[in-house]
């Protein structure tokens, strides 16, 4: 028998996005059980049994989070679906929704019956296109059928679901981002508390999950909440989606319980790493979480076990890097996109994170100080804890990491540079000024020059080597 | 140049309109419109849907510039966007980067000559890792990308396979524990 797949078995099959074959295959049944055998605070029980927790990044557990929701403000309560997927590294979101978009909206009905909720909004990032339409023509089907509309499933419940796209912003992501993003504002973050359980969409009480948490409701309502807890490890219940990609010869989606060690994902499901070559360093939870080194793979993947060795497991987005990866190379591209999605309200995010970009290229260009180490982590504590939304701490958690994980690569980098420019600057002492403004003019046309791109006329590249088959990059 | 909605897409506004407790909810949607129907968002759109949703044209215009998929001028017929995040860089994003330079004679961020493709290199992940190094040229992601890739997708041969990636991702790639371990 093959692993234990919950709600990516049918991941592949374009068959299984079609309500008829989801019907025939015991889809919309939870839902009806939840609106016929349970009284909402029945379902929330079985969710708070069930040790699901917040898959989009926080991992907040999920029933406590519905049952913080007042029912007595007279305001209608909206449900929310965190369909943005920002977080680089992370793209299982994505899966369910291409192949298995009914299971998503039964638990949203599931949700939606629990916490008396009558409209939802899933908020899905912009460059889904395919993932959209998807999603849109499920939506359309359901209506049709009167799974969705003013009688859920024919019975004395009303539900309607509305699509909302993004238009291209990380930040978005971020709930209460998001929520101003569907308020048809900028998305910035807000002021926490009063959290979104109390006031959120328009004012109102808000329910906001991610995408994968609400995909296994249908689950835990048919099975009951304490199969699901069974299923995974201490507080940490169930399966979940991870996104597997980098240097591995199988990237992809694996659905494998709370607690598997990361060992197995990457070499078991992921085949090894790409190339045969060493491992080197593995970002276990997006971008935003804390590398780590190839000898801390034995690690459990749940929510406290990153935790407590100074990661997270965040989106469960696994980035694979080998060992001819630059981890000042690495730390330069994951800093620049914090510096360009921190949406600027705070301080030590708008400045920190374009500082620790500013700091990345000069050490990369040699032109930085030798005590940049000691700057950058001084600039990474004075930016964890300070601002109004995580984005800040997720962008701090990396560059302490790569800095005390990897201190080596930065200080070999200092080293050989600075021997450089300490040469240069000895030489730039003795240069007149005529002589200076001379080069300076020399470097501006060079740099011109090379600014301009090859025409047609230059020889075309050459034959590409074969696609990889195990990896290897022909390209790189 | 004077902009009005398309009839049609006027209606869709409309029916956009009554799924939101507040008219402004829907800027959103109705800048995707703006650029469904002109390939960009223009001063005299972005006018037409503050008239339409009762906002001063400068929150539309604060809300357009804060996000990165509006264009605010022309771009090519097919608009390419080659990820750079992690993932990707890690599987060698600045190859296609160059190969993209080369074969469109433009730098990112610009349009080639004959008007048919503008180009640029982002920085958020697209949530497509698996394909790294990737690109989405139009509304289809594609990956992973080398030279003879990007040569088949852009000179129009594309493959049937390739294009239709999204439709076939193979089921294995979720693949047994099992099977995987004999395969190990
Ligand atoms: C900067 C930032 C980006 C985030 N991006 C996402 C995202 O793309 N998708 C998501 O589901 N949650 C994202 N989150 C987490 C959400 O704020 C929120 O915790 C989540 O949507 C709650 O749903 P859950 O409890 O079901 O996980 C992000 C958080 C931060 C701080
Ligand atoms: S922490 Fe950064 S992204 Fe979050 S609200 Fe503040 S400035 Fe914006
Ligand atoms: S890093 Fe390129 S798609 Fe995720």
């Amino acid at each position: 028998m093959g692993r234990l797949r919950l709600i990516s078995r049918d991941f592949g099959n374009p068959q299984a996005r079609k309500l008829e074959y989801y019907r025939a295959h015991g889809g919309y049944q939870a839902a009806l059980k939840a609106l016929d055998e349970m009284a909402p605070k029945r379902i929330t029980e079985e969710v708070i049994k069930s040790n699901l927790r917040g898959l989009g990044g926080a991992g907040f557990p999920v029933g406590r989070k519905w049952s913080f929701v007042p029912s007595d403000t007279g305001k209608p309560i909206y449900l929310v679906v965190n369909a943005d997927e920002g977080e680089p590294g992370t793209f299982k979101d994505r899966y369910i929704m291409e192949w298995d978009p009914h299971r998503l909206l039964e638990g949203m009905i599931i949700c939606a019956r629990a916490v008396g909720i009558h409209t939802a909004y899933i908020y899905i990032r912009g460059e889904y296109v395919h993932p959209e339409r998807i999603l849109r023509e499920a939506i359309e089907e359901a209506y049709r059928e009167g799974i969705l509309g003013s009688r859920v499933l024919g019975r004395d419940f009303a539900l309607d679901v509305h699509m909302h796209v993004g238009a291209g912003a990380y930040i978005c992501g971020e709930e209460t981002g998001l929520l101003e993003s569907l308020e048809g504002k900028k998305g910035w973050p807000r002021l926490k508390p009063p959290f979104p359980a109390v006031v959120g969409a328009f004012g109102c009480p808000t329910v906001i999950n991610n995408v994968e948490s609400l995909t296994y409701l249908p689950h835990i309502v048919t099975h009951g909440g304490e199969w699901f807890a069974n299923l995974g490890s201490e507080r940490n219940g169930g399966l979940r989606l991870f996104s597997l990609s980098g240097d591995v010869k199988r990237p992809g989606v694996y659905e494998l319980p709370m607690g598997t060690p990361l060992r197995e994902l990457i070499y078991d499901c992921g085949g090894g790493i790409a190339g045969d070559k060493k491992l080197k360093a593995v970002i276990p939870g997006g971008s935003s979480a804390a590398v780590l080194t190839a000898d801390e793979i034995d690690v459990p993947l749940d929510f406290d076990h990153l935790a407590r060795i100074g990661s997270m497991l965040g989106s469960a987005g696994i980035v694979v890097m080998a060992e001819d990866v630059c981890m000042v190379e690495a730390m330069r591209v994951i800093s620049h996109f914090y510096a360009h999605e921190s949406c600027g309200q705070c301080t030590p995010c708008r400045e920190g994170t374009g500082w620790v970009a500013r700091t990345m290229d000069a050490i990369l260009a040699g032109r930085a100080p030798r005590r940049s180490v000691e700057d950058l982590l001084q600039i990474a504590d004075n930016m964890s804890g300070t601002s109004i939304c995580a984005l800040c701490d997720g962008a701090a958690m990396p560059l302490r990491s790569f800095l005390l994980k990897f201190r080596n690569e930065f200080d070999q980098r200092l080293e050989r540079r600075l021997s450089s420019t300490d040469r240069e600057r000895r030489l730039e002492r003795r240069v007149s000024r005529a002589d200076w403004e001379g080069r300076l003019e020399r470097r501006v046309s060079r740099a011109d020059q090379e600014r301009r791109l090859p025409s047609r006329a230059t020889p075309p590249p050459p034959p590409t080597a074969p696609k990889p088959q195990d990896g290897s990059d022909p390209i790189r | 140049m004077s902009f009005e909605f398309t009839r049609e897409r006027r209606e869709r506004l409309e029916s956009l309109l009554k799924i939101y407790p507040t008219r402004r909810a829907a800027l959103l949607p109705a800048l995707h419109l703006v650029q469904e129907q002109l390939g960009y968002v223009s001063p005299e759109g972005q006018e037409h849907v503050a008239r339409i949703l009762g906002l001063p044209v400068i929150d539309v215009h604060e809300v357009l510039t804060f996000y990165t998929l509006y264009r605010t001028r022309p771009m090519g017929r097919r608009h390419i966007r080659l990820c750079t995040s992690i993932s990707c860089w890690i599987r060698g994003c600045r190859g296609v980067q160059k190969y993209l330079e080369e074969k469109l004679e433009v730098a990112s961020g610009g349009t080639t000559a004959d008007g048919e493709y503008s180009w640029e290199a982002v920085q958020q992940c697209m949530g497509a890792c698996e394909l790294a190094p990737m690109m989405q040229v139009g509304d289809d992601y594609h990956g992973p990308l080398d030279r003879a890739e990007v040569d088949r997708i852009l000179d129009g041969e594309k493959s049937q396979e390739r294009n239709g990636r999204l439709e076939i991702a193979p089921p294995d790639r979720i693949p047994d524990g099992e099977t995987s371990r004999e395969e190990a």
